[in-house]
């Protein structure tokens, strides 16, 4: 069989396994793995920028937040049906990654990371400290989950809207990674001044996959704003960004798989960790240094290196 | 026509004149050399016409337009094309990937999110040709990391030729390369057709004199000689500072 056939076969199991999900575990679990999903979203958006891109960037939380919070202010403040407020959180994301893109983008490297750091926390301080309109740190509590037909208001039926939802935007992301835009922007990670001698505006490829990162960041924040029912200033903190920085470097830069399978690691270790103690970040931190030192390329990559060596004997 | 206008273009990085004052003419067709010795200026004057490097005095003209403040991209899609010194290419792509990106940059790929089946199929063949063509036959699926120095260099080449550029410019095309794949390289120029018009840096003196029409000698950021082979073989000055030298 060849290696495509095998990650169809795989992509298969997997879905039957997600699917069934709830049919095995305790509803306590099937919350977990809702969790796992949307951040499973948030890191594969972040991917498009670090991993395909080749843009570290370190304020990935404002745009995941931008949507939790169009989603809370809609609903909450507003009035506004909870379902409506949906695509509005996706422009409000993909928006404030086009207003913040031009900027971030004037620089590269660490520098780049530093720019999107200090943009998110623009963004964070704003949540954090405009008390009238945000309640500040004390969050909004009151966010209604869409009724699209069917209620979403169990935990196993909200598992399966964000299951659907995830699975698309996962769909939308691997079309685009395997365009020949997605090409081009492995052709920017690995060489801006190659692609600009075979006639490729770099800015302009850049721009939009910053743009388009953000968009898939703010449907995860959509998904979670709903999950919670829900919205806090932490979802804009910059500890929210570093996780997802973590969890695609732990699962792989540069897959769509590699930083999902992160993401549902972080999110599982965080909540079983924190059963045990309150010094998470801590363990985070310690989690980063070992993966950058032992599997510089992620387990995505560890796991390549084991299929070559057993090919090779 | 003239292919390419060099007009009195010169660049200084802090107080040096790394380029100072150079004026060429290169007709439509013609194969022209740049010769000098290391830190003439001959790899910063090629980074002006492409882009890279912008002039800080001076004008460039591709085919009777105006270049001087284009971007590297904008010039590549006008049919300028150019292979680096130092190789330059997808480390970790594979060399089909890195060809189709070739074939999509002056193509004027944007943003392309969807690709119809039969572009991608010309697009496959033409990619497989242009590697059958440069030797690069058996190499499409491999990462190009994983190449040897001299079918790097030739990827390097393969890739610039992808567009099928009027102007190419080709910087130091055979270095560190064996004597069989200089020849190899040099046969390869040769046959490329008459109508494109080659500038390249080249530093072996055969090599230089067998692909040329006319040679231009730089010298500390200024050009000193310009000619055929006998002009430049008979100039005192030439024979003095450069290949005085060798």
């Amino acid at each position: 069989m060849t290696a495509r056939a095998w990650s169809l076969v795989g992509a298969v199991a997997v879905l039957a396994l997600l699917i069934a999900l709830p049919e095995m575990v305790r509803p306590y679990y099937v919350g977990l793995a809702t969790r796992m999903l949307i951040f499973a979203l948030f890191a594969m958006s972040l991917d498009l920028l670090l991993g395909y891109t080749g843009l570290a960037s370190l304020g990935h939380a404002a745009y995941f937040g931008i949507a939790s919070y169009t989603i809370a202010l809609l609903v909450v403040r507003a009035g506004v049906d909870s379902g409506v407020a949906f695509p509005a959180a996706l422009v409000a994301a993909a928006a404030l990654g086009a207003l913040f893109a031009p900027l971030a983008l004037r620089a590269r490297g660490s520098y780049f990371l530093m720019i999107t750091f200090a943009l998110a926390q623009v963004v964070w301080s704003v949540a954090f400290g405009w008390r009238t309109l945000t309640n500040g740190d004390d969050g909004m509590p009151g966010v209604t989950r869409p009724y699209f037909g069917w209620s979403l208001n169990n935990t196993i039926s909200f598992y399966y809207f964000a299951l659907a939802v995830v699975g698309v935007a996962a769909l939308l992301m691997l079309a685009i990674v395997r365009s020949p835009f997605g090409r081009a922007l492995r052709g920017i990670r690995e060489s801006e001044s190659r692609m600009q001698a075979l006639g490729y505006d770099v800015w302009r490829h850049q721009y939009a996959a910053f743009v388009l990162s953000a968009f898939f960041a703010g449907i995860a924040g959509a998904l979670y704003a709903y999950f919670n029912r829900f919205v806090g200033p932490e979802y804009l903190y910059v500890v929210q960004s570093a996780e997802a920085l973590i969890m695609v470097i732990l699962g792989g830069a540069g897959t769509l798989i590699g930083p999902a399978i992160g993401a549902a690691l972080i999110v599982f270790l965080e909540d079983f960790i924190s059963s045990l103690t309150e010094h998470w970040v801590l363990v985070l931190g310690i989690i980063y240094v070992l993966v950058t030192v032992l599997a510089p390329r992620g387990l995505i990559g560890l796991y390549v290196d084991f299929c070559q060596r057993r090919s090779i004997k | 026509m003239i292919a390419l206008t060099i007009d009195n273009v010169s660049r200084n990085f802090g107080g040096v004149a790394a380029v100072a004052g150079i004026s060429l003419n290169i007709e439509e067709g013609e194969r022209r050399v740049l010769l000098g010795p290391n830190g003439a200026g001959k790899t910063t004057l090629f980074h002006t016409i492409s882009g890279n490097v912008m002039p800080s005095a001076g004008r460039i003209a591709l085919f009777g337009f105006d270049i001087t403040r284009q971007r590297p991209d904008r010039r590549a899609r006008l049919g300028l094309a150019r292979t680096f010194q130092i190789t330059n290419l997808f480390p970790r792509l594979t060399v089909l990937d890195s060809v189709l990106l070739a074939l999509g940059g002056v193509a004027g790929d944007r943003l392309q999110l969807v690709e119809p089946p039969t572009r991608q199929r010309t697009r496959y063949g033409e990619a497989s040709r242009l590697l059958d063509r440069w030797g690069l036959a058996g190499t499409a699926g491999r990462i190009v990391r994983t190449l040897s120095y001299g079918e790097q260099r030739q990827l390097e080449i393969a890739l610039a030729l992808a567009g099928k550029p009027r102007l190419l410019l080709l910087d130091e095309p055979t270095a560190g390369l064996s004597p069989a794949e200089t020849r190899r390289v040099v046969g390869l120029v040769r046959e490329l057709p008459r109508d494109m018009t080659i500038l390249m840096i080249e530093h072996d003196m055969d090599v230089a004199f067998e692909l040329a029409d006319r040679i231009a000698v730089m010298h500390q950021g200024r050009l000193i000689a310009e000619g055929d082979e006998a002009a430049i073989r008979a100039n005192q000055q030439v024979t003095d500072i450069y290949l005085g030298a060798e």
